[in-house]
């Protein structure tokens, strides 16, 4: 089958905007199928980054010189464009953090620390990240909150039928990934948002693996926190966001101390610059936010309707050909799903699998993909997971098939 | 202790250090010219690892810093003084690079274990070059602990 002809997409003039592409790897082409765990870069960012570093470095926000101000003016234009992305929310309501991990921990370390009490709750689901686990137990430590969990059903969807019997008066806050990072299930978070809402708990939307998928409105989603990394989002590594709702902003208290927060320093007491620079103390990753805005022009550049349909077209092709190996074992078959396939196979460990792939140029992930309790939900170690991009082709899922036909000749 | 008749056999069926020495590993990989072939040879030497009693798999016995699961076991033999040891794993590609490590470790005395040249015994095999850091922090982990039972031995 002729790889090229997607519904109009055009998968070629995508791939030769992302340099890394075109290289061998153990003597073969690359087939990079581990995008979930991060996505590559387009042209694009890596030249908006050097740019900067070439010609406009300086530190923002303070510099009374002509590179302060093009440096700040740059990221400002970044935030901008990162609140255009997420649906028209207020610059102030975009701060730059590190990645979800961190806009994840801002949340819990200010709005935890400052509003749970002995006994309030903090619902998750059976099939969150660690990034959004732990730092709920941190909190829940630290303030004697308690963590519940909502459920999965086999297939790997959320149990909405139990949402209701764990959303009460002690309710807190919904934290929830909007796309699975393993089974890829794409979650209904608008519709959880408004149960939530309506039980009085505000909600927290873990967007790593979503964002890079779908046009996502924070708003519509009815989402009180969002967050994002911005290397899964074919942007650099380092740098994140966290969208908040503004007024919840203005009532936290900062996180973390030092230069770029502050109004008025001195020894009898200080006051705090307002949102969003109250939350970002010290020089921020100003490059990386650089790179985040040219990753998210890029995106708003490509046909996403056509990319998306591009990705369903190519996860067929896996879930098909995975289904066709003896032995194989999809995990996460629900109806709502995207650009993720993860399997076990009878009697093989998934990191052979992933080793076996290696020696052959394809590349995916073999682990438990910092989601231990769900492979406890499971009963599974870990799984070999293909993550997809629009700049994959059907003949790289051809390849990884093959591939692993070859791998499981020599595995069992 | 559990299991310790099993155990008992688990050291004497371990071939590696015995029968198939660093030298034969060494040798072997030298005439592999694909990945196949090494992978192939690597896997069968794994599958030639006798498995672990499901009472030996302890936290104590555990190895930490692997990508997947490793249990070592060891024990001293009272006429010759040399270590012995039983590796077992649930990847089976960690098992051959387990069985690698036991050709130049196992049936040693301690003084033996300390002083083998271990990384240009790596070195030599072609096979590391290609396995990922994680994996080779794994590896280097097996003979950290190989290397502090000898230390403790010894």
């Amino acid at each position: 089958m002729n790889s090229r002809v997607i519904a109009g997409f055009d998968v070629d003039a995508v791939r030769r905007e992302f340099p890394i592409l075109d290289q061998q790897v153990n003597g073969q082409p690359l087939v990079y199928l581990d995008n979930a765990a991060t996505m590559q870069k387009p042209a694009a960012v890596i030249d908006a980054i050097a740019h900067y570093y070439r010609h406009d470095n300086a530190n923002v926000h303070r510099g009374a010189h002509a590179l302060a101000s093009r440096a700040t003016e740059a990221m400002e234009q970044a935030r901008e464009r990162v609140a255009e992305f997420l649906g028209g929310v207020a610059r102030e309501e975009i701060l730059w953090t590190r990645g979800t991990t961190e806009s994840i921990n801002l949340v819990a370390n200010s709005w935890g620390r400052a509003n749970l009490q002995p006994g309030d709750e903090i619902l998750l689901t059976t099939m969150e990240h660690h990034a959004n686990i732990v730092p709920w137990q941190m909190v829940a430590a630290a303030t004697g909150a308690r963590i519940r969990v909502l459920p999965i059903t086999d297939d790997g969807a959320l149990d909405l039928e139990a949402l209701p019997g764990l959303l009460g008066e002690r309710t807190r806050l919904v934290a929830i990934t909007q796309m699975s990072n393993v089974l890829g299930t794409v979650n209904p978070v608008a519709e959880i948002a408004r149960m939530a809402h309506a039980a009085r708990a505000l909600v927290l939307i873990d967007g790593a693996q979503a964002i890079n998928h779908f046009e996502v409105d924070v708003r519509a989603l009815g989402a009180d926190f969002y967050a994002l990394s911005g290397h899964k989002l074919f942007g650099p590594t380092g740098i994140g966001v966290l969208y908040g709702r503004r007024e919840l902003l203005d009532a936290m208290p900062p996180w973390q101390g030092g230069g770029q927060m502050i109004e008025r320093v001195s020894f009898d007491g200080t006051t705090y610059a307002q949102v969003p620079w109250k939350f970002e103390a010290g020089t921020p990753h100003i490059a990386g936010a650089i790179g985040l805005g040219a990753a998210v022009a890029w995106l708003q550049n490509l046909d996403r309707d056509a990319a998306e349909r591009h990705e369903r077209e190519l996860l067929a092709r896996l879930d098909t050909g995975l289904d066709a190996i003896a032995g194989v074992r999809r995990i996460g078959t629900a109806a709502a799903r995207a650009a993720i396939a993860s399997f076990v196979v009878d009697g093989v460990h998934p990191t052979d699998v992933g080793v076996l792939l290696d020696q052959q140029g394809v590349a995916v992930r073999a682990g438990h993909h910092c989601t231990m309790p769900l492979m406890a939900r499971f009963g599974i170690p870990g799984t070999v997971r293909a993550s997809l991009a629009p700049y994959n082709t059907l003949a790289e899922v051809d390849r990884l098939l093959v591939a692993l036909d070859k791998a499981l000749g020599f595995l069992r | 202790m559990e299991g310790g008749a099993d155990l008992s056999s688990v050291f004497e069926r371990v071939p590696f250090g015995r029968s198939i020495g660093a030298d034969d590993v060494t040798e072997s990989f030298a005439f592999f010219d694909d990945w196949e072939d090494r992978y192939r040879y690597l896997i069968e030497l794994g599958r030639e690892l006798p498995p672990l009693p499901d009472a030996c798999k302890t936290e104590e016995n555990f190895i930490h810093g692997c990508q997947s699961q490793v249990w070592i076991v060891h024990r001293t033999d009272p006429a010759t003084g040399r270590l012995q040891f039983a590796v077992d794993s649930d990847a089976l590609i960690v098992r051959g690079l387990a069985a690698i490590v036991l050709a130049a470790f196992n049936d040693r005395t301690p003084a033996q274990i300390l002083a083998a040249d271990i990384e240009g015994y790596f070195a030599s095999l072609d096979l590391l070059r290609h396995i990922s850091p994680t994996r080779g922090n794994g590896l280097r982990a097996m003979v950290a602990k190989i290397r502090r039972l000898a230390e403790a031995a010894g």
